[in-house]
């Protein structure tokens, strides 16, 4: 047993700090205030080997694994959620790719969205409008005609959406959940509509945004994998995306915490600085352990997952109690400033809007709890 | 970098389990009742070497480390919390500070029999008058001769009835306030010295809790433990400790009240289904198991860095703090899951309720853990 990060573990964040912080922090609240991300900033994440964390070297990845992974992902938010997101829907979509692609889809894909080609990212497109947790409800459609397929249908929610070059589409290719496959769709292709822009709450620096299928047109090597795995590409594909939102939640978390304790560190109240008081060192405390707990939580999951073992259960649960550690941790943050808290020259107010989508994306915190019961109950 | 239980680690898991599963699980219930010492349970639990986990082979121990002690902690506590906290004392409160300010002489006599298990252990800090304030003691010492004469009351002490050696904190220089305080070596039945009567508490019951009341009770000047005015460093770095093992009796207590209401709950049957297939008790029972997981982590951290040599005061805390308000959430909820069933004695989760209550108070209290953590975080953040 050993909670010690190894060297290069150690390396690796440092980096990842000094990089989110000298690069992605100053930007933060520009992004959220004007909904805009400069995609130069892509080209820079790239260079760090950054979008392709989990992709090996031969397809222009880094291959750091799962655990390097979350210790960059979280500096990231630490610095701004939206790039983290953005980034973290890069890897999961080319880890997807990596996974369950041919090995020429992989080479024709993989080093693109790696590079950030041309400035783009990559999208990965699952939820409908009328599905988001219930996915094996998707009603998009793949038709067969020679060696195309032809997807018509809506995606909802897509981060990245408006600025990607390669986009993975679960459709439907028959009934079921063993009736929807996977294709890599790239910009440009015709009948493949961008929907208008989400205005966000939070992470508005990422953009969000529908994606219409209109007799989209793709060739059938763009499929990934077989016909009829899109459901299994997808659930694996949230699981190592359940421990990225970990990290990404313990980086809001985190700075929310940093937030407070510059402030009480600042403010006097009674004649003595804020921090001496019992009630905001219990705020401190609370935060702090479940911050700890949530970190812990995060890596075992990533470090199970870097094994080869089954994650399904644990990568929920870092989801769902990161998810909360960071909505508590906001919040308390929030009430720690008082008034200066719920305006916008502090930086706790962007946070506490960033966090609130952890909860919801990539499985509500309601389907962690019933894919956790389900795991424990054995049924 | 890695989480997991190593081969050795997990084959002592496996020994403590089934002591649990086939000794301590089955007869706690009679214990609680009864208010009955487990002597012979106490007995197989040394056999294991579960009373000086830590403590080298050298001084009569088992001689594995922090990580195997909270291993052992939350298996055998998960079968009876009594049993738990009475290992804990023995290993974190007693053997441990002798271990570690003991001299050789000392030690065959103070340490050996304890750490085997032959003897047992208390710890005498708190009084009536204080607790988690540790400075405000008012147990005296002085020096006659060659022997210390020691007055005064120490409260709440855990394995008073039956332990054998106590280590009691007394103010040996009053001017000098907590750097005044000295640590004695107090064998059970020493002239002078003499027991209250035994808490009727509302958990923990098999564990004997009284007061030891000091009147000229007289000790040979080599009772010392360590130097005088020692006494504030000896409480200060055993509870550090001391926090980490109370942290897995937590977990063990959290445990065993999630895994009767995951069983129950597979059982029992509402509206023709069993319960288990119902959101609102699925959710109990995945939230009862992610927090018991991070509990574990946290608790796992902290006797990691202790083995390590590094820093741990703020992970024992955490630790301590999560763990407790963990077991008392677990077992609340645990309650819920079964119902009326939940409430009387025939079934094991109101007693785990009961135990649950105390890990939040003894060895310091959430409060206190609370300042202990933010004064960490906020004292790193301005460095």
């Amino acid at each position: 047993m050993d909670f010690q990060l190894t060297e290069e573990q150690q390396t690796i964040e440092d980096h990842a700090r000094e990089f989110a912080q000298r690069v992605i922090a100053p930007g933060a609240a520009h992004r959220d205030e004007t909904s805009s991300f400069d995609r130069q900033l892509l080209s820079d994440l790239a260079e760090n080997g950054f979008l392709g964390m989990l992709v090996p070297e031969t397809y222009g990845g880094v291959a750091m694994g799962y655990t390097n992974y979350v210790l960059v992902n979280r500096q990231l938010a630490t610095a701004c959620a939206s790039t983290a997101v953005i980034t973290g829907v890069c890897n999961l979509t080319a880890s997807a790719v990596d996974q369950f692609g041919s090995e020429a889809l992989k080479a024709e894909v993989l080093p693109e969205i790696c590079a950030a080609k041309d400035n783009l990212a990559a999208a990965f497109c699952l939820s409908e409008p009328h599905c988001g947790s219930d996915a094996a409800a998707l009603k998009a459609s793949a038709r067969r005609e020679g060696d195309d397929y032809v997807l018509n249908g809506t995606k909802q929610w897509i981060t990245n959406g408006a600025m990607s070059g390669w986009y993975l589409v679960m459709a439907r290719t028959g009934p079921g959940a063993g009736g929807i496959s996977a294709f890599m769709v790239p910009a440009g292709t015709p009948g493949l509509v961008i929907g208008k822009k989400e205005d966000k709450m939070g992470q508005r620096g990422s953009d969000t945004v529908q994606v219409i299928l209109e007799n989209c047109r793709v060739p059938a090597r763009l499929r990934v994998g077989e016909e009829g795995i899109g459901f299994r590409i997808a659930m694996t594909a949230l699981d190592g995306g359940r421990i990225g939102i970990g990290a990404l939640s313990l980086g809001v978390g985190t700075a929310a915490l940093n937030e407070a304790l510059t402030y009480l560190a600042e403010r006097e109240a009674f004649g003595k600085p804020l921090g001496r008081l019992q009630a905001l060192q219990n705020m401190v405390a609370d935060i702090a352990t479940e911050l700890e707990a949530a970190w812990l939580l995060t890596l075992r999951a990533a470090l199970m997952k870097d094994a080869g073992q089954s994650v399904t259960k644990e990568a929920s649960m870092a989801k769902v109690f990161s998810s909360e550690a960071c909505a508590k941790a906001v919040d308390l943050s929030l009430q720690i400033h008082g008034g200066y808290g719920y305006v916008k020259e502090y930086p706790i107010e962007r946070l506490y809007r960033d966090a609130r989508v952890t909860r919801i994306y990539e499985g509500a915190s309601e389907i962690q709890r019933v894919v956790i019961a389900r795991e424990v109950l054995g049924s | 970098m890695d989480f997991n239980l190593d081969e050795t680690q997990e084959m002592f898991r496996e020994a403590c389990a089934q002591l649990a599963d086939t000794q301590l699980a089955p007869n706690a219930g009679d214990w609680d009742q009864r208010h009955e010492y487990p002597a012979e349970a106490v007995a197989q639990m040394a056999e294991l070497g579960l009373m000086g986990v830590a403590v080298p082979e050298a001084d009569g121990g088992s001689g594995a480390d922090n990580v195997a002690y909270v291993i052992a902690m939350e298996e055998i506590s998960r079968g009876c919390a009594s049993c738990g906290v009475i290992m804990s004392v023995n290993n974190s409160l007693y053997c441990d500070p002798v271990r570690r300010y003991a001299t050789e002489a000392q030690k065959a006599e103070w340490l050996v029999p304890y750490a085997s298990g032959e003897k047992l252990g208390a710890f005498g800090l708190t009084e009536p008058g204080n607790g988690s304030d540790a400075a405000g003691m008012r147990t005296v010492a002085h020096l006659e001769g060659d022997e210390w004469v020691l007055n005064g009351t120490k409260a709440w002490i855990t394995n008073a009835y039956e332990a054998d050696g106590f280590i009691v904190f007394a103010t040996s220089d009053r001017g000098a306030g907590h750097r005044g305080v000295s640590a004695f070596l107090v064998p059970a039945g020493q002239p002078g010295f003499s027991l209250g009567k035994k808490e009727d508490k509302l958990g923990i019951r098999a564990s004997s809790t009284a007061q030891l009341i000091f009147e000229n009770c007289r000790v040979p000047r080599g009772n010392l433990l360590g130097e005088p005015g020692d006494g504030f460093k000896v409480a200060l770095s055993t509870l550090d400790g001391g926090r980490i093992g109370i942290a897995a009796q937590a977990l063990g207590i959290a445990r065993a009240a999630y895994e009767a209401a995951l069983a129950y709950a597979k059982e029992r049957e509402a509206f023709g289904r069993p319960i288990s297939r119902f959101q609102s008790i699925q959710w109990k029972l995945a939230d009862m198991a992610t927090r018991i997981d991070a509990a574990r982590l946290l608790t796992h951290k902290a006797a990691s860095r202790k083995d390590r040599g590094l820093p741990y005061g703020k992970y024992s805390a955490m630790a301590k703090l999560y763990a407790s308000e963990t077991a008392m959430w677990v077992t609340t909820q645990a309650i819920q899951v079964f119902g009326g069933n939940g409430y009387v004695t025939e079934y094991p989760v109101e007693r785990h309720f009961r135990d649950a209550k105390i890990t939040e108070i003894y060895e310091g209290t959430s409060e206190i853990q609370r300042i202990v953590v933010a004064r960490d975080v906020m004292g790193e953040h301005a460095n």
